[in-house]
């Protein structure tokens, strides 16, 4: 039997009726950021209405030569929670990349499986009537385009294409990731900061060696055990801790909540006062789209890439940095990233400093990292 | 002197107020028909307090009819949805993820058409008068009477909405009623649509209503202007009333709570109501409940009303009390608390039970509960003292201290003072507090919008935004020489260019009877 199979996840065959657990799941590994999961849900819900259930493969069955493409979401949640998409807006960007390369894609997959870009690519598979593969590129959430696992592999974000619901469509070719980010961040603005991009496209050796495998089942497993919990009464917030492999940090209450934006990201702190056996301690937040740092009782406890998760202390519902308030009774979970997001490189892309926090990294455990 | 009368599903409860203070109070069966039971009403406070009807400044209502219609799905309107955002939007249409019957009840149609801003003020795609016009014809045809028009970032720019409603309202002549989505809701388009489709489908039956409500108070002889009671606690001349009847749907809680603040003499404070069943607490901030932040299913529709946010927990004077007394709730007998508790010679410990042990209560028969062991008593009280005090302790907004106010049937089981949170405060008349909250009311303007706020400027756009609710709240009809800022936030959105900044502004001030009224 598998760790994963002990721990009761599924791998998912296809997607039809999984969404509303699919979704609760994401918004957990979204750690915060990663937009609203609602309106993910709603747009997969109708989009397998429209076109049918959407085939779920394993990486590992991929045939190394498939042509596999990222599709995501990217822009502001708060407006896509606004000017919603058109019809075929996230099929449309995927089209666009693979005419211009001249290639045909045979499975669709996410690169971030945290918040709405879960339910993003089970869009475009849908209308693409293509299969789509149960893994992503992250295993959590991130704020830009070069922070996925195949950057470490020296896989190209580009060309990439970024597709507007105007009908306007636009394929870049950068010399980075990083470049990447930069020049599609830059057109989203213009083109009304929601559009649909395409981007990564693998080969299905190049997808084995460097994507997170099983995150869709394993968003399903997060909001199933959820779900479960509640209804016997038991504490959702342990059940994810078990899945995730994680610890539970801290109990508390939010008593301080202090937001700011600077550089055109919102950043903030928040306070939290430890209550029950956690009375004597004390924790503080640091987030900007995501939960990035976290420290207890004084000292770092753990910082980006692993994953700091903030959760309802009752209902273990996934609470997002636009949401914390003062008087929310939280719990402070943490737990590890993938094993590959711990490299002097990957911290370089994804650590502390990268998202200006002056210290090195720590291990969901507390466990210090000395980067040379 | 002011009425204020709260009709809910069972009572019709009216109060006299001078001032602050309750000058007569009854309460009446609330009829089928809306005027009889108002009329019963008010007839029952002149026979406690003779007034004639110069005497009286303003009647205020306050009314469960439509949120009732809307759950029953009952007396709604045929309603036509036209969302304007084309091409963006169509992936999910208007009444996306609504229960059928409800669609079906409203016979709801969906259109989408061209039109739409982006977050920064464009045009998402220009106006298209020809194809509102086919939709037009489309809604003619179907026998629709009421529209909902919402238009994609319409809170920042209500240009279009207010465009598409002449061009239709042209083709559709006077008798289809009109629901624009910038004055009923906020950023995010389905909940604020899903709102105003509500809105849309109530406009006839508003009519009703509000005609009922006048007439009822004119039969009886009253002059006065009318008003009635908004989810944040505030008033809404009949006019409004007829236009926007989905602004009453949380009135009943806010004028519970505002009713006990009053009586209390109170305005920051928490309300604890403990009924049978449940302990239900809210938050008041100078005097308005703090509103929940997320969004509010109502009958299976997903809105962003402004709901007063209110945390329920299961003890109530019917909790059952088991295991020595550490254990009260959530299982209650609820209303057969009288058939079913020891003191009235049941079975069943409840929490009623160890209130009149421990001599805090007088009901039923003492006698049944005086073999309980004082330790077990003395338990049960403080696990009720503690839980209560744990839920009114994450309603807090800030550190500052917080008053506690009690209300309900079942305030008897809190102590004279809670762990950490002092005096318990029980204001008399509590029965009638929907009626109190009604009375007193005020009048609010608001500003809920995203700007982009450059450097150097946060200053001047803050204070634009404070004056432009402070603008409302005056053409509302506040007098201006009492309004003031009650509520303010900002809070910056990511991703977003320019330091986009979400601002939200809210006005309050008096009821400017002389220069509105008379």
């Amino acid at each position: 039997m598998s760790a994963a199979a002990a721990l009761g996840i599924r791998p998912l065959t296809r997607i039809d009726g999984e969404l509303p657990a699919l979704a609760r799941g994401a918004a957990i590994l979204g750690t915060g950021g990663g937009g609203d999961p609602y309106i993910g849900r709603l747009l997969a819900e109708a989009a397998i209405r429209a076109h049918g259930p959407v085939t779920v493969v394993q990486p590992a069955e991929l045939p190394d030569d498939a042509v596999v493409v990222s599709a995501a979401m990217m822009g502001a949640p708060t407006v896509m929670v606004e000017k919603l998409p058109s019809a075929e807006q996230f099929a449309e960007a995927v089209r666009t990349l693979t005419a211009r390369l001249g290639i045909t894609p045979t499975h669709i997959a996410c690169i971030e499986v945290g918040g709405v870009n879960s339910t993003t690519p089970i869009v475009a598979a849908a209308e693409l009537g293509l299969p789509l593969v149960d893994g992503d590129g992250m295993g959590r959430a991130f704020p830009e385009v070069q922070m996925v696992l195949p950057t470490l592999y020296g896989h190209a974000a580009a060309p990439m294409s970024v597709s507007d619901e105007k009908g306007n469509s636009l394929v870049l070719d950068t010399i980075d990731n990083r470049w990447a980010e930069r020049l599609a961040r830059t057109a989203t603005v213009e083109m009304g900061c929601s559009v649909s991009t395409a981007q990564y496209v693998l080969t299905g050796a190049q997808l084995k060696e460097s994507y997170v495998t099983g995150t869709l089942s394993l968003c399903v497993r997060l909001g199933e055990a959820v779900t479960e919990a509640r209804a016997a009464n038991t504490d959702p917030v342990a059940a994810v801790a078990e899945l995730l492999g994680g610890r539970v940090l801290l109990q508390g209450k939010v008593v301080d909540i202090e937001r700011r934006t600077q550089t055109g990201f919102a950043r903030g702190t928040a306070h939290i006062a430890g209550t029950g056996a956690d009375e004597a301690r004390s924790a503080t937040l640091h987030f900007q789209n995501e939960h990035l740092l976290v420290e207890a009782d004084g000292a770092v406890a753990t910082t980006a890439p692993d994953l700091i998760i903030v959760l309802d202390a009752e209902t273990g519902e996934p609470i997002t940095t636009e949401g914390l308030r003062y008087g929310a009774r939280v719990r402070i979970l943490t737990a590890p990233a993938d094993p590959r997001w711990h490299s002097a490189a990957a911290h370089r892309l994804a650590g502390p400093a990268y998202f200006g926090y002056d210290t090195d990294p720590v291990l969901f455990d507390g466990t210090p990292v000395t980067e040379r | 002197m002011r009425i204020g009368i709260d009709v809910g599903g069972t009572n019709t409860d009216a109060v006299l107020m001078d001032g602050n203070t309750v000058a007569a109070a009854v309460k009446r069966s609330t009829s089928a028909d809306v005027t009889s039971g108002i009329v019963e009403a008010l007839a029952g406070l002149r026979e406690q307090r003779a007034f004639d009807a110069s005497e009286i400044d303003a009647v205020m209502i306050g009314t469960t009819h439509f949120i009732n219609a809307l759950v029953e799905a009952r007396r709604l309107a045929p309603t036509a949805a036209v969302r304007l955002g084309l091409p963006a939007t169509a992936s999910l249409p208007p009444f996306v993820d609504w229960p059928d019957p409800l669609i079906q009840a409203m016979h709801g149609r969906a259109y989408l058409a061209h039109g739409g801003h982006e977050f920064d003020g464009r045009e998402i795609s220009a106006l298209n008068p020809e194809e509102l016009k086919r939709h037009a014809a489309d809604i003619a045809a179907h026998g629709i009477r009421s529209v909902a028009i919402s238009s994609v970032f319409s809170p920042i720019n209500s240009e279009l909405e207010l465009r598409a409603q002449e061009i239709l309202a042209a083709e559709l002549g006077p008798n289809v009623a009109f629901s624009l989505s910038h004055e009923i809701g906020r950023i995010g388009l389905l909940e604020r649509e899903n709102a105003t489709i509500i809105n849309a489908a109530l406009r006839e039956l508003a009519t009703t209503i509000v005609d009922g409500l006048a007439s009822s108070v004119a039969g009886s002889g009253l002059d006065a202007p009318l008003f009635l009671s908004q989810n944040d606690g505030t008033l809404m001349d009949v006019e409004y009333a007829r236009r926007y009847p989905v602004a009453t749907f949380a009135s009943g809680p806010t004028n519970s709570m505002r009713g006990a603040a009053v009586l209390s003499g109170l305005d920051s404070c928490a309300v604890v109501d403990v009924g049978g069943t449940t302990s239900d607490v809210g938050v008041l901030n100078q005097g308005f409940p703090r509103e929940a932040t997320g969004e509010v299913a109502v009958s299976g529709v997903r809105t962003n009303f402004r709901m007063p946010d209110v945390l329920s927990i299961g003890i109530g004077g019917g909790s059952h009390v088991r295991d020595g007394g550490a254990v009260v709730g959530p299982e209650s007998v609820g209303y057969r608390l009288s058939s079913e508790a020891l003191v009235f010679g049941g079975s069943t410990l409840t929490a009623t039970d160890i209130a009149v042990a421990a001599g805090w209560a007088e009901v039923g028969d003492p006698s049944l509960v005086a073999h309980l062991p004082q330790d077990e008593v003395r338990r049960a009280l403080d696990v009720i003292a503690a839980r209560v005090a744990d839920v009114v302790e994450r309603m807090r907004t800030s550190a500052a201290p917080l008053p506690v106010v009690a209300v309900g049937g079942g305030s008897v089981l809190l102590p004279e003072e809670l762990p950490g949170l002092g005096a318990v405060h029980r204001p008399e008349n509590f029965a009638v507090a929907n009626a109190i909250g009604a009375a007193i009311a005020q009048v609010s303007g608001e500003v809920d919008t995203v700007y982009a706020i450059s450097e150097g400027r946060r200053s001047a756009i803050v204070d634009e935004a404070r004056q432009e609710a402070l603008d409302r709240a005056v053409a509302a009809g506040a007098d201006p020489a009492t309004v003031e800022i009650v509520d303010f936030d900002e809070v910056p959105i990511p991703y977003l260019p320019g330091n986009a900044t979400r601002i939200r502004a809210k006005a309050v001030g008096d009821l400017a009877l002389t220069a509105a009224t008379r």
